[in-house]
């Protein structure tokens, strides 16, 4: 209770060292999530038309993902240096084996009689994928997001590290000082934010589920 | 209106032709069947007249056009297609579903709404109480119902049926069966019509092909094909009751004595509207071996005997 009370009184007394390392955090960990997003949607669905290329993908996908986050943010810092950027990047590349793979199994577990009488009706092979593939994968496309964004934000800490900034920052130099209460300073915030990342996409994933597919 | 010449598909992979050298014709406004036991080839003659298979040789003219030369997406849009498991997008109402090709042919929004809720009414869904629900909420029964607004939704000449009503129970079939006769008599299609049921086909087609190992064993008319199986195979496959299939076929007035008079006192009664068949177990119960034929008001119209259903079937002219 009492080192709760002095990690309080630590943000109470430097609330802009706190925000900015708050700010800094949300941003890394969003802008990653986006761009893991952005490729990775487009990837997972463009492979489930070529069985070739989807096995190279996945299996590319789920050998980077047993690569420890720490690794791959270490892995950056030959190339890219420290800072900003090279955390974005490994984190965006942590992001993105779930997204991948959600959205290549969800889109081959749409009912094949929906895409063959879609193709039967005459929609044109990326009409099937607007129309009817991607929506009904939806679900499981926001759940692979929702995996995502939740490693994101815990992973974030680690950039810390590669000076990436962020709320590890509290907790690396928690550690490196042995006080405790700073370590609480960054490690309660980053707990509750990747609570709250789950219950946020959790609500999103319902909200965004077609009406008709919802279970009642 | 579908004309199939020499039409061959080889899988990759597999020995035999899944069809094998089929020629075929569909008059316009006809309803063929392709019946045949599984693997004879008739879903993939069907799939290759939309392309959504491709021939190994020969040709498919739709509407005196070569399928080939036609773009498929193109094709597929002026084609009506129904399939087994319906394929309803469930992520969509009903009314989107059944608007999936007149908006994909770009009609106005007003056009397509109207379109819909005729459709709906076509088939027998109230567009008021369906429009917004969503497939899952619906029984199997009316999801075909849906399926089948969804095919004519765009008003194409032809339509292809890969065993429509294979997936409901019994009742359901006869009932949509029959309203699909209906349908398509008020609507005029082309029909090529898959099924394995022989009952199905006799009921649904002008004519039946029967197919066997990709190729057409026979072809004609289900009377044609009751009378005069052209193999002990057909004969077999259309099953050892064809001659009573047969007195299915044919309506009581075609066949009774017609007049008001010369009716026995207390004789069992049967209707007008009835088949040959139907009448039979009357006929059965008789004991003059003769039957009153009596219109919806009762009144008697004529008399059948057993004798009148006996010619029937030694009668060996089809049709």
């Amino acid at each position: 209770m009492t080192l709760l009370g002095a990690a309080v009184d630590y943000i109470a007394q430097n609330p802009r060292l706190f925000r900015e390392a708050l700010v800094t955090h949300l941003l890394l960990s969003g802008s990653a999530l986006l761009v893991a997003a952005a490729v990775g949607i487009p990837l997972g669905a463009a492979v489930t038309r070529r069985p070739r290329a989807a096995f190279v993908a996945l299996n590319g996908v789920n050998v980077a993902r047993t690569i420890p986050s720490l690794a791959v943010l270490a892995f950056m810092l030959p190339f890219l240096g420290i800072g900003f950027l090279p955390s974005f990047l490994a984190l965006a590349i942590l992001g993105l084996p779930p997204i991948v793979t959600n959205t290549w199994v969800g889109i081959r577990q749409v009912d094949p009689d929906a895409v063959e009488s879609a193709r039967g009706m005459g929609m044109t092979g990326s009409q099937v994928l607007r129309r009817v593939e991607l929506p009904i994968a939806v679900p499981v496309i926001l759940a692979g997001v929702r995996t995502s964004a939740v490693q994101i934000v815990a992973g974030a800490t680690l950039a810390a590290f590669i000076g990436g900034g962020g709320l590890g920052d509290f907790i690396t130099t928690g550690i490196g000082m042995m006080q405790v209460e700073l370590l609480l300073v960054g490690a309660i915030p980053v707990t509750a934010l990747a609570i709250a990342t789950e219950l946020g996409f959790s609500l999103l994933e319902r909200a965004l589920t077609p009406r008709g597919m919802r279970e009642s | 209106m579908i004309r199939l010449r020499r039409l061959t598909k080889v899988f990759a992979g597999q020995a035999g032709a899944a069809v094998d050298d089929l020629t075929l014709d569909v008059a316009a406004g006809e309803t063929c069947v392709l019946i045949g036991p599984s693997g004879c080839g008739k879903t993939t003659t069907m799939r290759m007249i939309n392309r959504l298979i491709e021939p190994t040789r020969g040709t498919i003219e739709v509407d005196g056009r070569d399928v080939a030369k036609a773009d498929p997406v193109e094709l597929r849009r002026r084609i009506g297609y129904v399939i087994q498991q319906v394929g309803l997008f469930p992520h969509m109402t009903i009314a989107d579903n059944v608007a999936t090709v007149p908006r994909l042919l770009g009609w106005t929004p007003a056009r397509l709404e109207a379109r819909v809720d005729e459709m709906l009414a076509l088939v027998g869904l109230d567009p008021a109480s369906f429009r917004r629900r969503y497939p899952r909420e619906l029984s199997g029964g009316q999801r075909q119902r849906v399926g089948v607004a969804r095919a004519l939704a765009g008003d194409p000449p032809v339509m292809l049926m890969d065993e429509p009503f294979g997936a409901v129970d019994p009742i359901t079939r006869a009932r949509l069966q029959n309203e699909l006769l209906k349908i398509l008599a008020a609507v005029g299609k082309t029909v090529v019509f898959v099924t394995h049921d022989v009952d199905e086909a006799i009921r649904m087609g002008d004519r039946i092909a029967i197919l066997r190992d990709g190729r057409l064993v026979q072809h004609g008319t289900p009377v044609e094909i009751l009378v005069r199986p052209a193999d002990p195979f057909v004969e077999e496959f259309v099953g050892a009751d064809r001659a009573l299939k047969r007195l299915g076929l044919v309506a009581v007035p075609d066949v009774m004595a017609p007049g008001a008079g010369g009716a026995a006192k207390g004789s069992p009664t049967v209707s007008l509207h009835t088949s040959a068949l139907g009448a039979l177990p009357a006929l059965l119960a008789a004991p003059d071996g003769a039957v009153t034929v009596v219109d919806a008001a009762g009144r008697p119209v004529g008399r059948l005997s057993f004798a009148d259903v006996q010619r029937v079937l030694t009668d060996e002219s089809p049709g």
